[in-house]
Formats: structure tokens, C-alpha cells, sequence
């Protein structure tokens, strides 16, 4: 079943074509990757979803658990139960670590902060009280908005490039925590350009120019990505009126 | 019988009577002092006055007062002036610190001024932490005015804070006076909201050879809120060192204005300054709406951490 589904999105900004008619379907329960070269549109997809400033202005709908979310803010769709993890998460000066978690957590308690700073592989006791500023490493903020996450239950989580800027310790953590997520029942969507990522999903898409160009077993999306994305000197510009005109896709 | 107001009081700003019962501590109401205790080598005077209280603290020579000692000037009535005149003398050597609770949970139109002569001896150390605590709805003037002096090797701490409920007016203006050796470090925090109302003035004088002053102000003003920051250091000792730092954070038709005056009269003194004003940052909102937060709520707990 569908949790989510995306019916004929387009989205323009400024004069870019960014995406074209896209039609996805992320089923419940599932790990669920979204591949493709940078500017294919990936991150825009989960902006959109998300309902982020500047990408709500959008053709076509989407729907969660069946009803329309297009009309609704970030909020709104945060309560409903959509969140997303940035590929580099912002920083807050002053803000505690514990206040920020609390802040996102379902369950307004500090054992639930503790818990999840444990289960991204932070000691409460050395994090609890630290800004989510430029002291923490990249690596560090990445886990503690992970952590947020974990705290607020989400139904469906969308991790915009969840390797990016991490050390392989991290990485590590971050596929468990993604593992966690699946098992307390959160759909998750990987926004990735990566092969280790892809590999941890059990379902995915591949994008290019704003279109979806295929989908499936994650293994058979890999080995195209691998074989013709990645050598592909392909600039992701595309063209609507040739595309029109050949009737096929530009990749 | 005056059990009542009391608990009222601490209960507002959140301390248990407990806690009081056992630190040094003076609670008062309006022109009423509550309750009071002192310890060894402490000196507290109260003295009711029409409209307020006049204090007199002092920390004999040489001591060291480990806990902290709570001041509590409360106004449980709506309406009212409350005028607090304190004197405070720290002698030579002696190190105290201060928290001071000024509460208005009801207020609707009260006045709170403060007129402070404070003078720190020779060696000596001095924090005083005011944490403000006002009604959502009403309208408090608060008009603190604090003369400062240090004496050679003083040390002295301030900080002033005002997060929850309206402001209201506020005016402050502490000066502080530093002999050789001595520090001054001056911070406030506040969050002004609707047509709140803030001005402060925070100066220091670096009179003796190296002694040094940091004064912060970090402001939030939102809604129609105002806020006019004047901060000042003059150096004029050799080896004198002084460093503002005023920060402020606007949002919806809030306004700040900051206006940081250094002066060096020394070549051997030195002064930096550093004055942002800004609004929240967009990623940061969208995260925290991410998680479910309303942009209000967002907004409020950037604001908070910027503050803290």
C-alpha cells in the first residue's frame, strides 16, 4: 500500500524545468532509495514533498495516505507525520542538543533524548548540554538531527544524501539508526547519488533531468546506475520541446 | 499570615520554599520584606520604605559565601510602584554572588525601579544574576540604574535576563568604574514582543593599568517591538583591554538599533567591538517546522538559544 504518492509533479524555478511529470509511489514499510546524478532533481522531490518554501508553486498533487497534502505547510505536513533529514543540517547557535531533540520528540521527556543520542552512538552525558553550532563536526550534527528524528516518530522520513560529510564510524550508525527506523514502522526515502546507500534500501528509483527513468529491485537500479549513470557526461539541462518532438528521454 | 504571598512568590519563579528555608536569601513583596536569612560574614538591612525597600548588603572582609544568595522582589498586585534602593559593599577579598528574582506575575501596570550604589573591595568578587519574570499580558516599566565601582584585583559580574512573558518598558543603565587589575563583564538577554519597549545602557570606564570589560547584549525584538542599544568603554590606562559585543535579532516589524562608542585614551589600551543585527535563519525554521513546530514555536526556540 501507498503512503505516499506523487501524481504528475512538475516543478519550475525561475525558467529551469526541475521536475517533469514525475509519478512515484512510496509503499509503506518500506526502505525506498531515490537515485540519480546530481540535478536530477532528487533533493527538489523531497523538498516538494516536504512543502519547503519555493516548492510548493508546483504542478500535479501529492498525496499521503490518500489525501491531498499540496495546499498544506511544513508544519502541517510534520504533523501529519512527514519530516526530513538535510543533506547539511543547520546549526543553532545556543540551542542545546537536548532542547533541540525535545523539541522534535513525540514523547516530551528526557529519557527519549537520552535514547535517541544512544542510538545514533552519542554519550547523553557529553552531548546533552552542547550547542548544535559550529562546534559539532558535520559528522556530529548530522547524527543529532537523526536523532531528532528518531524522537519524533515519524511515518515517513526522507534523508536528503545521509552520507555526506560523514566519517565511516558515522556512516555505520546512520545505517543502523535507518534499520531502526524500518522496524518502528517509518517508511524511509534515501535521496542519494551513492552506491553504499542505494544498497541499504529494499526498493528504488532511479531519476534524471526530473523524470523518473526506471524502478524496481534495488540490485537492477544499481547496476544501471553504476554502469550508465555515474561514466554518463550527461548535464541534466533538459530540453521539453526536443523531448516533445522525439517523443523519448533525453538520458 | 505571610505565608501566602511567599509561597506565591516562589512559586512564580519556581523555587520551593525548601530551597530557601536553608540559603541566604531575602523575599520581598511590594514594600514587605517576607522573609530573610543571612550567614556568616553576610550583612543584609532591609528597611520598608512607602513604596518600596531599601537594602543595605554587605559581605565582610575576607569571606566567602559558597552559596548563592537568593534576592526575591516580588509584586503580586496588578497595579503599584516598587522602589528598590540597595547598597551594596563587598569588602576587600570577599566573594558573594547574587540571583536575584524580580517576578510580576500579574502585572498589569507596575512599576519596578532599581537605583544601586555597588562597590567592590580590593581582591574581592561580585555576581549578581537578575532573572526578570512577567505576566504574558501586562504591562511592567522596569527602570534599573546601577553605579558600579571596582576597586584594584575587583571582579564583577552582571547579567540581566528577560525571556518569558512581555517586557513592557525596560531602561537600564549601569556604569561601571575599573581600578587597575580589576574585570567587569556586563551581559543582558532579552526578548521583546508586541509593542514592547527596550533601551539599555550599559558603560565602563577602564580607569586603572589592565584592567578589562566585556559588555554583551543579545536582544530579540518581534511583533512591533523596539529595542536601542547603547554601549560604551573608554580605555584610558595602559594595558586596559574592553571588548562589546551586541547582538540582535529582528523579526516580523520588530526594530533595533545598536550603537557601540569605543574610546581608547591610552596607546597601550585596546578595544574591539562586534554589533550584528538579523532576522532567524530560514533553514533553521524549516527544520524545526519539519519536526511539527508552528512557525511561532520555531521561532521562539532560535530566538531562546540565540539568548541563552
Amino acid at each position: 500500500m501507498a503512503i505516499l504518492e506523487v501524481r504528475d509533479l512538475t516543478l519550475r524555478i525561475d525558467s529551469a524545468h526541475i521536475l517533469n511529470g514525475l509519478n512515484i509511489e512510496f509503499w509503506e514499510d518500506y526502505v525506498h532509495a531515490v537515485v540519480g546524478p546530481n540535478g536530477a532533481g532528487k533533493s527538489t522531490l523531497a523538498n516538494a514533498i516536504m512543502g519547503l518554501p519555493g516548492y510548493r508553486q508546483h504542478g500535479g498533487d501529492i498525496f499521503f495516505e490518500g489525501r491531498s497534502i499540496k495546499h498544506l505547510n511544513v508544519d502541517e505536513r510534520a504533523r501529519l507525520g512527514i519530516t526530513l533529514g538535510w543533506q547539511e543540517p543547520a546549526r543553532f547557535e545556543g540551542l542545546k542538543v537536548s532542547d533541540f531533540i525535545l523539541a522534535s520528540a513525540r514523547e516530551k521527556n528526557k529519557d527519549e533524548v537520552d535514547r535517541a543520542l544512544e542510538l545514533v552512538g552519542l554519550e547523553p552525558v557529553r552531548y546533552r548540554k552542547r550547542a548544535v553550532d559550529k562546534t559539532l563536526s558535520g559528522g556530529e550534527r548530522k547524527r543529532i538531527e537523526l536523532a531528532s528524528i528518531l524522537a519524533m516518530k515519524p511515518r515517513l522520513v526522507m534523508l536528503d544524501e545521509p552520507d555526506s560529510g560523514v566519517d565511516i564510524e558515522a556512516i555505520e550508525r546512520i545505517f543502523e539508526a535507518i534499520s531502526l527506523l524500518k522496524r518502528e514502522g517509518t517508511t524511509v526515502l534515501l535521496i542519494t547519488h551513492s552506491p553504499r546507500v542505494l544498497e541499504r534500501a529494499d526498493h528504488a528509483f532511479l531519476m534524471c533531468s526530473g523524470m523518473l527513468l526506471d524502478k524496481g529491485e534495488t540490485r537492477k537500479i544499481l547496476e544501471y546506475f553504476r554502469g550508465k549513470c555515474l561514466p554518463c557526461p550527461h548535464q541534466n539541462v533538459p530540453d521539453l520541446n526536443s523531448e516533445k518532438k522525439s517523443g523519448g528521454k533525453n538520458a | 499570615m505571610l505565608e501566602e504571598p511567599l509561597e506565591e512568590i516562589l512559586e512564580s519563579i519556581n523555587l520551593h520554599k525548601s530551597l530557601m528555608r536553608d540559603g541566604p536569601h531575602v523575599v520581598i513583596n511590594a514594600n514587605r520584606v517576607l522573609s530573610s536569612k543571612v550567614v556568616d560574614g553576610l550583612e543584609i538591612e532591609p528597611e520598608e520604605l512607602p513604596d518600596g525597600v531599601r537594602a543595605r548588603l554587605r559581605v565582610r572582609q575576607g569571606v566567602k559565601i559558597k552559596q548563592p544568595v537568593h534576592l526575591c522582589f516580588g509584586m503580586l498586585p496588578e497595579r503599584g510602584i516598587q522602589k528598590i534602593l540597595l547598597e551594596v559593599e563587598i569588602e576587600d577579598e570577599a566573594e558573594v554572588s547574587f540571583m536575584a528574582h524580580c517576578t510580576f506575575p500579574k502585572a498589569v501596570d507596575i512599576q519596578h525601579l532599581m537605583e544601586a550604589e555597588i562597590r567592590v573591595g580590593r581582591r574581592a568578587s561580585y555576581s549578581y544574576i537578575e532573572r526578570h519574570w512577567h505576566s504574558d499580558e501586562g504591562m511592567v516599566r522596569v527602570v534599573p540604574v546601577a553605579r558600579i565601582k571596582l576597586a584594584e584585583g575587583a571582579r564583577f559580574s552582571t547579567e540581566f535576563e528577560l525571556l518569558k512573558g512581555r517586557v513592557g518598558l525596560i531602561d537600564i543603565d549601569y556604569h561601571t568604574d575599573c581600578q587597575a587589575g580589576s574585570s567587569a563583564e556586563m551581559k543582558a538577554r532579552i526578548f521583546g514582543r508586541q509593542d514592547d519597549r527596550i533601551k539599555i545602557k550599559e558603560s565602563a570606564s577602564l580607569d586603572g593599568e589592565a584592567s578589562r570589560a566585556v559588555l554583551t547584549t543579545h536582544i530579540a525584538v518581534r511583533d512591533e517591538a523596539r529595542a536601542e542599544i547603547y554601549n560604551e568603554l573608554i580605555a584610558s590606562a595602559p594595558h586596559s583591554r574592553g571588548h562589546v559585543d551586541c547582538k540582535e535579532i529582528i523579526q516580523g516589524n520588530g526594530v533595533a538599533r545598536a550603537v557601540p562608542v569605543v574610546e581608547v585614551r591610552h596607546p597601550k589600551a585596546h578595544v574591539t567591538h562586534e554589533a550584528a543585527i538579523g532576522s532567524v535563519d530560514s533553514k533553521q525554521l524549516q527544520t524545526l517546522m519539519a519536526r511539527g513546530l508552528s512557525e511561532d514555536e520555531a521561532v521562539n526556540l532560535i530566538i531562546e538559544g540565540l539568548l541563552s
